[in-house]
């Protein structure tokens, strides 16, 4: 495979080209191409980077969540790091869900790494990934009932006894 | 009665198989504490004899909420908990979280700093890869070995004392640098280093590296093919024996990494032998790259960047200096001026490629940081790894992937 | 075949009191069965994170603890003496070392290597317990982050002195047994 030079704005318009009204916004913070996808493209999005021949941006590096509690309507965003290993070209792409509608495509189908990478962020944020095979908490204990990664929940254990704030600066 | 086939179990996600045929299938715990398990997590494995036919995996019992507490800690005090990441090369992470910081800020890091980052990060390495094979000598039962290779690390951790007073998890260096010189206590002790372990390296190989019983013995044990190892996000030396040469030094080179000559060893099968001799030789390929820093050490004595907005000043002009007070005072109560965007930065870690993803609003703490930590990726991996195996070999596949447990939870 | 002279003047500072004669020593069971346990202690090591490096390095040939009795690493709680805690222990793991204490056989004792174990350390955090303590009696603290293989070994030396002081009676004793109930541990006998 012959090594292609990508650029931020080359990829930016292959992706408009293919995708059009999906892509909604894209930036280059500290050059790196930030793409914002609509929720329910994403899935195809990065399915078509991965097989695409000029792009072929084939490995998963990272995928996380964020919560953003004061903008209505696109509380939650998740965050795909993709890499082409070929063209040594990096992508990032964000989608922001809803606060109602925690739910988004699994792309466990297109990488099987990011199984526990889906169940981390359903864990930390609870995001809903739509058939994921085994969508249940990984890090956390079963019996907890609350999304501990979210804005309003301290960092502390709610119900501990045997500090006292007072001396603890909280 | 239903027939049964090893290769439909291989393929459900991670699941414990419900059917037995006669009884023939035990159901065997492998931890959570466990002798062999280096580390704790549970694997509960389905069994036939002795050979592996499906297992399920629980992680997060050593859960220390890293991302949550970053949340909480001004930028200088996020490198004590990037220390307990992958404990085995602290410098690595905390060096690494410098990095990500100075580039969010934009910061301009002299090349003698560079060089300095390169000699400490490969220390590092050499430590991890250390522990890595001498613990997988332990596995098979070649216990001189480990002993031979910790009398090393002793050495490595005098190294690291003299530059910032820490064995293990280091917190080593500032933002913008080093928080004091290599002394000439530090040179002279790496010279030594330099000269003597070579030496003991090969002592250590000559153990394991051609042994008979140590080739049969890992040879075949834990296999996983270059094309399901990037479908599973692998990184590091388990990619780089599967036979994909990704490195990040070479790829994204950071802190001058351009400058140095070396080669990235890959392997073929991806099994456990695989694994062992490329660590064995990245051991040697680091030693290269530290001897060919200290001898085009820049001159001079500037060991941090001049940004004495971050960059913590030195205790004696704290004292002394009015200016340097008043630097510390601003940057200790959060008032160092950040700007807002997102960072994602990775370095070559111990197990990969650890990256940073950073998200600042301009506040004192970071608004979002999460550590995209190589291990917690790659152990998902581990059933289809030992599916087939017998039960000492998914022992030792387990050891020689170097799964640190402060990594895979954070 | 010469006349052997005894030297007088040496003096076993460490050893068990005893007074010599003809073919006999006569010291007391309690001094004698403790220095035999105190010397060959065989722990259980729990070693989960940072602390459990350190705790390598210490068995390890440079600062060998095998010399002080401890070369023979138990995994079994039911063949060990010392449950040596390394690291830090989550609320996830806190009933396996429960368990894991309840099964080792009596008499037993607790060494609590590093701050993660002591008090929950720098991670004041929803998943992490606050110290083992809040689960099973601990006898020695050892502080650090991680200790030092020195305050390792302090530890443990500080476990000895414990063990050669302590009564054979202890374990059926009415303070031990409050103690296990305030845990709520079951004793056996």
């Amino acid at each position: 495979m012959a090594k292609q030079e990508l650029t931020n704005e080359g990829v930016l318009e292959q992706l408009k080209a293919q995708f059009g009204e999906a892509i909604v916004d894209a930036s280059t913070p500290y050059d790196l191409l930030t793409v914002e996808v609509s929720t329910d493209k994403m899935h195809e999005v990065i399915l078509w980077v991965k097989e695409s021949a000029s792009l072929k941006i084939d490995f998963l590096t990272n995928l996380g969540g964020v919560h953003y509690p004061d903008d209505k309507g696109r509380e939650f965003a998740v965050v795909y790091h993709l890499h082409s290993l070929v063209n040594n070209f990096r992508l990032r792409l964000k989608a922001f869900l809803p606060l109602e509608n925690l739910e988004i495509n699994s792309i466990v189908d297109i990488y099987v790494g990011a199984n526990w990478m889906e169940r981390e962020t359903y864990d930390f944020f609870g995001i809903i990934f739509k058939n994921h095979p085994n969508l249940r908490r990984i890090l956390n204990e079963d019996s907890m009932d609350y999304f501990p990664m979210r804005k309003e929940y301290h960092l502390e254990d709610a119900t501990r006894e045997d500090k006292d704030d007072r001396y603890f600066g909280r | 009665m239903s027939t049964f086939k090893a290769e439909s179990i291989h393929k459900q996600a991670n699941t414990l198989s419900k059917e037995t045929i006669d009884g023939e299938i035990a159901t065997l715990n492998l931890g959570p504490t466990h002798p062999a398990t280096h580390g704790i997590f549970q694997n509960v494995l389905q069994v036939d004899g002795e050979k592996i036919l499906s297992s399920e995996q629980t992680v997060g019992y050593i859960h220390r909420a890293f991302e949550k507490l970053a949340e909480r800690r001004p930028y200088n005090q996020i490198a004590p908990i990037t220390d307990r990441l992958n404990y085995c090369s602290s410098p690595i992470n905390n060096i690494g979280w410098h990095m990500t910081v100075e580039k969010l800020i934009g910061a301009e890091i002299p090349k003698r700093v560079q060089y300095m980052r390169v000699i400490i990060m490969e220390l590092a390495r050499i430590a991890d890869h250390l522990v890595c094979n001498s613990v997988i000598g332990v596995d098979t039962g070649a216990l001189t070995g480990f002993t031979y290779l910790f009398q090393e690390r002793e050495k490595i951790y005098e190294l690291f004392e003299e530059v910032c007073g820490a064995r293990l998890t280091t917190n080593i260096g500032r933002i913008g640098g080093f928080e004091r010189d290599f002394s000439p206590a530090f040179h002279a002790k790496l010279d030594s280093f330099l000269k003597t372990f070579p030496k003991i390296l090969k002592e250590f190989d000559d153990l394991l590296t051609r042994n008979r019983i140590f080739i049969d013995r890992t040879r075949g044990a834990g296999p996983i093919s270059a094309q399901r190892a990037l479908d599973y996000s692998f990184v590091g030396p388990n990619l780089r024996a599967a036979g994909v040469d990704y490195d990040v030094r070479v790829m994204n080179p950071y802190s001058s990494y351009e400058d140095f000559d070396f080669i990235i060893p890959i392997g073929t099968n991806g099994d456990t032998y695989d694994r062992f001799t490329v660590r064995q030789e990245e051991i040697r390929q680091s030693l290269n790259i530290i001897h060919q820093a200290v001898n085009n050490l820049p001159e001079g004595n500037c060991y941090h960047a001049d940004i004495p907005n971050f960059y913590l000043p030195r205790k004696e002009e704290v004292y002394n200096d009015m200016e340097q007070l008043i630097y510390h005072f601003k940057i200790v109560m959060g008032e160092m001026p950040l700007p807002k965007g997102e960072v994602y930065f990775s370095v070559e870690g111990g197990n990969g490629e650890l990256g940073y993803y950073l998200i600042s609003d301009g506040g004192r703490t970071p608004y979002r940081l999460q550590f995209r930590r190589p291990c917690f990726i790659y152990y998902q991996a581990y059933p289809e790894m030992i599916t087939g195996q017998p039960i000492s070999d998914a022992v030792l596949t387990l050891s020689s992937l170097n799964v640190i447990a402060g990594e895979l939870d954070a | 075949m010469g006349k052997i002279e005894m030297n007088e003047k040496v003096e076993i500072v460490n050893g068990v009191e005893v007074i010599n004669g003809e073919g006999f020593q006569l010291s007391s069971l309690d001094k004698v069965i403790a220095s035999a346990r105190a010397n060959s202690v065989w722990p259980l090591p729990f070693a989960t994170s940072c602390c459990g490096i350190e705790y390598m390095a210490t068995m390890a040939s440079n600062y060998d603890l095998a010399r002080f009795g401890m070369e023979r690493m138990s995994f079994s709680p039911r063949q060990a003496d010392l449950l040596i805690v390394a690291g830090t222990i989550s609320k996830k793991l806190g009933p396996i070392l429960k368990q894991v204490y309840e099964q080792m056989a009596e008499p037993r004792w607790v060494l609590s290597v590093g701050a993660c174990a002591n008090t929950g350390g720098i991670f004041d955090t929803y998943s992490v317990l606050q110290g083992i303590d809040r689960i099973i009696p601990v006898d020695v603290y050892v502080p650090g982050c991680p200790p030092r293989p020195e305050q390792i070994i302090d530890g443990v030396m500080n476990i000895h002195k414990l063990v050669n002081h302590e009564s054979l009676r202890r374990r059926n004793s009415p303070e031990y047994k409050e103690l296990m109930k305030s845990y709520n541990i079951e004793v056996n006998g």
